[in-house]
């Protein structure tokens, strides 16, 4: 196990290598110069120029890559220009606020995915089954941002339950209750296509699982049907679901650039978007290595779980 | 059976976990902010909040009540007066600028204003020795680059010397840009400065939360009276939709840059104001003049005659813009020429113009952004103008560009590129648009903004006088007549003047756009309800 994990978690650094490459060429090769977003309208062919050089800009990109590479080792992320400040002091401030919604949606799309799954697997062509398949379509099929605005406007807008952006209330507030208050549609928004996805694969794995002769052993044991569907068959099934549960954590980070910015979450995927508006290439790629890190690492996490579950894997 | 326990179970899980995050229901948000207290809900988050380093209405907005300029622009017009400077006389040569201060005014942190601060703000932005030069960068510097030096005679008088008379210099300083800081703060907080800001003002800082609010407070010792609200807070919400429900689910007081498609359902919504004003804005197209079929004045005449701008600012921007006559909008009353007219929508006299000058059938090149500080709908507009010079014979290609994209190309001029290009400007001096882009020293060889190549000694001379000269029925005169020749000319084609809005709950008292596009809020109550 520990040498499995050890030697794991040794792949993430070339990894995380490569993407930062690929996220360095993409900012460097995007049209737009950031010398002009700063200096905006009033940007005369002098200044602009003075301002590259003054950036590093006017340097080779090989140049400039190594840098900042050189730099993110001595693990300074360099200032952003839009917004004045130390990029990893931004990061810090907006890592929290997306892990919390991407987990809490993790949690949601988890729970309801494998509840729905199940019971569609064991009840299977029932009226239950039959109406979960129908909910699970129309949730992998429904836009997660216009979900949401229908969300706003329903709960928020018509009925005042919810409110409509933030992370806390912007006068008072600012307990569990009021996070709990907010984060509750973003996180569903956010969880309903990936409940989708893990209750469909937990629907056909589960059934494949209980045809299986182990499954057929412990009925004709005469053990009890509960046992044989959460203890023996989901915990194989649970094998198979580990990692597309990692893979997911993708989708909902990258769905969170969405959310966020219809709820006006403050997450690195808000921030994301503002920074690639105003050419903030620091922060860009900041936040892009901050976010592929975390997605390596869950699904590092994922791996280790599944092996835990089957040490056959990955050995 | 275990089956139908686990349903039950898991659906009790969901309910509970929908009623967990339902628990925390209570009022809805409006009734959570007091009537002290006002949420203004703007486009986007600061940049800074130090007024010499940024250039965006977004964040003057805020930058307006935190500071104090040496004079600001009367309420409701773009004319100057005295704000921390009492008074101030200008020398005969209008080369020497002498401000009397007012007394007993501190900073924020307790600073005193004098006139060490105020030559501590000049040099700053102006003198890259200057030992805090770095806090920078100063994009609009150039309003004061007529500055030599600025002096300390007293502690309360300040002069500053110009290197060659120039009238501007007034609306310049009551500009965000003219906005003083605390010379203490800046040098304790460094590069740091424009997120611990520390002004004058109405309100003084409080909190800026990152993407989610910048708290003001009520500075109860302000000179000019302290406001009726205990706190303004500015919420960034890019999406204009959320913009829009929180201001429809009652978390906003007030909302700025309120979307075209939004008046309408606003107004039916009820309980809502809805303010619009004209602004200093003028959205335009660039002709190229030094080659192709706009060198001949008559085919950019017919380009003006062609495009049916009454339809434009109805239809695509839906009445939020009226239509420009020339170069300087009408929001700057004192210099503008309100017996100029509007090239009228004339197609046919554009084909004879057209015929004229020899450029029937032209096909063109036309620069298009995508979006951008100021453009309003560029991409709408540009193909209703696109269809307009169709029905003239003209044929037009639409090259489209990512904005600081655009902005690089246009500003590098249009030779070899393009026949004409879109271009705004917002600003707060009828100086500055045509002395950065009509004058022929401002040729984008010699780094100016004058990217179609217009060049005309007598705008030139009209110019420079209107610089120079310190009497303002004089230099209203000028531009005039700078407006008059200008419109003849038709370097340009002159589209649009942008109206502002914003919408206040009925709740919100005393609020009143300006025309600077800037946010005065310091006289602005809420009332209970």
């Amino acid at each position: 196990m520990l040498s499995y994990a050890l030697r794991r978690l040794a792949m993430i650094v070339p990894v995380l290598f490569g993407i930062s490459v690929i996220v360095f060429l993409i900012m460097a090769l995007i049209p737009g110069d950031p010398a002009l977003a700063i200096l905006g309208s009033f940007a005369t062919p002098e200044n602009v120029a003075g301002l590259r050089q003054e950036l590093g800009l006017d340097r080779s990109l090989v140049e400039q890559y190594g840098i900042w590479l050189g730099n993110l080792l001595h693990g300074d992320f360099g200032r952003s220009y839009s917004l004045n400040r130390p990029v990893l002091d931004e990061i810090g401030d907006r890592l929290g606020p997306t892990l919390l919604l991407a987990g809490a949606s993790l949690v949601l799309c988890t729970v309801l995915g494998l509840a729905a799954g199940v019971v569609s697997a064991v009840r299977q062509y029932g009226w239950q089954d039959k109406i979960l398949t129908l909910l699970v379509l129309v949730g992998l099929s429904t836009p997660s941002f216009w979900l949401g605005l229908i969300l706003v406007l329903v709960f928020s807008v018509q009925l005042g339950w919810f409110p409509v952006s933030g992370m806390y209330a912007i006068y008072g507030g600012g307990d569990l209750a009021d996070l709990l208050h907010h984060l509750a549609l973003p996180a569903i928004t956010l969880a309903v296509v990936a409940t989708g996805v893990i209750a469909r694969l937990t629907r056909s794995t589960m059934l494949e699982v209980l045809r299986q002769d182990f499954v057929r052993t412990a009925r004709a044991k005469g053990l009890d049907e509960g046992i044989i569907t959460y203890k023996h068959a989901l915990r194989n099934a649970l094998v198979n679901i580990v990692p597309v549960i990692g893979i997911q954590t993708g989708f909902v980070l990258g769905g969170a650039v969405y959310i966020e910015t219809v709820f006006q979450w403050p997450g690195i995927g808000r921030m994301l978007v503002t920074a690639i508006s105003t050419r903030d290439i620091l922060l860009v790629q900041g936040g892009v290595l901050v976010v592929a890190a975390c997605y390596v690492l869950i699904n590092l996490a994922a791996d280790l779980v599944q092996h835990m579950l089957d040490p056959r894997i990955g050995t | 059976m275990a089956g139908k326990t686990w349903t039950a179970a898991a659906t009790g899980m969901a309910l509970a976990a929908l009623l967990l995050m339902g628990g925390a229901i209570r009022n809805p948000a409006a009734s959570q902010i007091p009537d002290e207290v006002l949420v203004v809900g703007q486009i986007a988050e600061p940049k800074s909040l130090d007024p010499h380093a940024v250039t965006a209405t977004n964040d003057f907005r805020i930058l307006m009540n935190l500071y104090d300029g040496l004079v600001r622009f009367r309420s409701g017009t773009l004319e100057v007066e005295p704000a921390l400077a009492r008074s101030w006389e200008v020398s005969e040569d209008g080369k020497t600028y002498t401000f009397h201060l007012r007394d007993s005014v501190s900073f924020h942190d307790g600073t005193p204003f004098d006139a060490e601060a105020v030559k501590f703000n000049f040099d700053r932005m102006l003198d890259d020795k200057h030992p805090q030069h770095d806090t920078g960068p100063f994009p609009l510097a150039f309003f004061f680059s007529a500055v030599e030096r600025t002096e300390a005679v007293d502690p309360l008088t300040v002069r500053f010397h110009l290197t060659e008379p120039y009238a501007p210099l007034l609306s310049n300083l009551a500009y965000p840009t003219g906005l003083l800081v605390s010379p203490a703060a800046v040098r304790a907080a460094g590069k740091e400065f424009g997120r611990q800001p520390v002004g004058t003002g109405p309100y003084r800082f409080a909190q800026w939360e990152s993407n989610a609010k910048v708290v003001l407070e009520r500075n109860a010792d302000y000179w000019d009276g302290p406001p009726t609200l205990q706190a303004v807070i500015f919420r960034p919400l890019t999406d204009a939709n959320t913009r829009l429900t929180e201001l429809l689910a009652g978390g906003l007081d007030l909302m700025v840059e309120v979307p075209p498609d939004a008046v309408d359902l606003l107004q039916k919504a009820g309980g809502f104001t809805l303010y619009e004003q004209a602004g200093p804005h003028l959205w335009f197209l660039i002709l190229n003049t030094r080659e192709g079929p706009f060198k001949d004045p008559r085919a950019r005449q017919a380009v003006n005659y062609a495009i049916d701008k009454q339809a434009l600012v109805d239809q695509v921007l839906q009445g939020t813009a009226t239509v420009a006559d020339s170069i300087v909008p009408a929001a700057f009353d004192w210099a503008h020429d309100d017996t100029l007219e509007p090239y009228p929508h004339d197609p046919d006299r554009a084909r004879r113009l057209l015929r004229e000058a020899g450029a029937e059938g032209a096909e063109l090149t036309f620069l298009v952004a995508e979006g951008g500080s100021g453009m309003l709908a560029p991409i709408p507009m540009a193909t209703a103008i696109q269809a307009d010079l169709a029905k003239v014979g003209l044929k037009v290609n639409i090259q489209t560009y990512e904005w600081n994209t655009y902005l690089g190309l246009v500003n590098q001029g249009l030779a070899g590129k393009a026949d004409m290009a879109q271009m705004a400007w917002m600003t707060n001096d009828p100086d500055t648009l045509p002395f950065l882009t009509l004058r022929t020293d401002a040729l984008p060889e010699s780094g100016g903004f004058n990217s179609g190549y217009y060049s005309n000694p007598e705008v030139d001379r009209l110019l420079t006088e209107a610089r120079r000269s310190t009497d303002r029925n004089e230099r209203a005169d000028l531009y005039r007549r700078i407006q008059r020749i200008v419109r003849e000319e038709a370097p340009w084609a002159f589209v649009a003047n942008w109206k502002q809005n914003a919408v206040t709950t009925d709740r919100v008292k005393g609020f009143e756009l300006q025309p600077s596009f800037l946010l005065n809020l310091a006289h602005v109550s809420k009332s209970g309800g």
